[in-house]
């Protein structure tokens, strides 16, 4: 996959599929590290062992319309490409956390890209889930947490299209703002570029920018 | 985590949802994109941006919802269409590039794309 972030979609696509209720994501970045991690623990079925053992062969899967599974063998291969790895641990009955680190300035580390559309094809899932995000760069941080939004929204489901263009805004806004002020806007190394709305980065301290908070 | 203006955003908004939300349960659009990992693949993600995209230039209102992967990998981007009262029609290979005509021709102008329909759902009584 061309983009960090269609990974992570994948990884949230698995764990909605194992009828999580809530995900918790996490995106790390860390330059002076050379680290750069995703996390998605869920609350879903869980696999049992000799399961959790194999689901990164690419020829198992738990589906009965075809007998492949490359979801999560795709993430561990661009993990290992990049010096980095994929965990993978899970309880039946309580769900899966997977953790793909990558090398941050590894050359074949593809960019993060669109994070903001990841998460909207999440929360726009059938399946209603809760997510619980956060994002870090450097020391700083952005969080969203949909159970909040939930409770304020009521009986407004988060695909109403008024709810739905909040959501957009909102990330957008918090994702830009993490990066304001760096030298590289896009968190990729000097070969990548991420595709930045633009005009994005330009982006006033608005009304949502309060959703940032040290996390 | 929110701080104070956006829970204020979220409180209008709320209002101003639920007022249209039964009218909209009636009407309704409903377009729905695969995101099983072969719809991500084959670029769902940004069928969604340019479906959302679509809707916004055409004014438009419509729930836009995800699922998982159906059986039909080879297909994606698989995108279903469902107006109240008119059959749910699944579209196959939705690359952005066909977004603009899907839509004007299913929502606006209410014809099948025949070439890219692949089946479709009776409408469930309601």
């Amino acid at each position: 996959m061309r983009e960090l972030s269609l990974h992570l979609l994948d990884l949230m696509e698995n764990a909605v599929e194992a009828g999580a209720t809530r995900l918790d994501v996490t995106i790390e970045e860390s330059q002076s590290a050379d680290s750069l991690t995703l996390e998605v623990r869920d609350n879903g079925r869980g696999m049992p062992p000799e399961l959790a053992r194999s689901a990164m062969d690419p020829f198992v899967t738990t589906r009965k319309t075809r007998h492949l599974g490359m979801g999560l063998a795709l993430t561990n291969q661009a993990a290992l490409r990049c010096d980095g790895r994929l965990e993978l641990t899970s309880q039946v009955g309580q769900g899966t956390a997977v953790r793909a680190t990558f090398r941050h300035g590894h050359i074949d580390r593809a960019p993060l890209g669109d994070v903001v559309g990841a998460l909207l094809a999440i929360l726009l899932s059938q399946r209603p889930v809760d997510l619980v995000y956060r994002h870090r760069v450097e020391d700083r941080c952005f969080a969203l947490d949909t159970r909040e939004v939930r409770q304020l929204l009521g009986p407004v489901p988060l695909t109403h299209p008024l709810a739905r263009e909040w959501l957009v805004a909102t990330l957008r806004e918090g994702e830009t703002e993490l990066r304001l002020g760096m030298d590289d806007p896009s968190g990729s190394s000097t070969t990548h570029r991420d595709p930045l709305p633009k005009g994005a980065v330009s982006a006033p301290h608005g009304a949502r920018a309060e959703v940032i908070t040290p996390c | 985590m929110l701080r104070l203006k956006s829970v204020e955003e979220l409180k209008k908004l709320r209002e101003e949802a639920q007022r249209d939300m039964t009218v909209r349960a009636k009407t309704g659009t409903r377009i729905v994109i695969g995101m099983g990992t072969c719809g991500i693949a084959a670029g769902a993600r940004e069928t969604m941006h340019a479906i959302l995209a679509e809707l916004e230039r055409l004014d438009i209102e419509a729930h836009v919802e995800t699922v998982g992967c159906i059986g039909m990998c080879d297909k994606e981007p698989l995108v279903d269409i469902e107006q109240a009262g008119m059959p749910r029609v699944s579209y196959a290979g939705v690359t952005t590039d066909r977004v603009p005509h899907l839509l004007e021709e299913h929502l606006v102008k209410g014809s099948l794309v025949q070439e890219w329909a692949v089946g479709w759902l009776d409408s469930q009584p309601a």
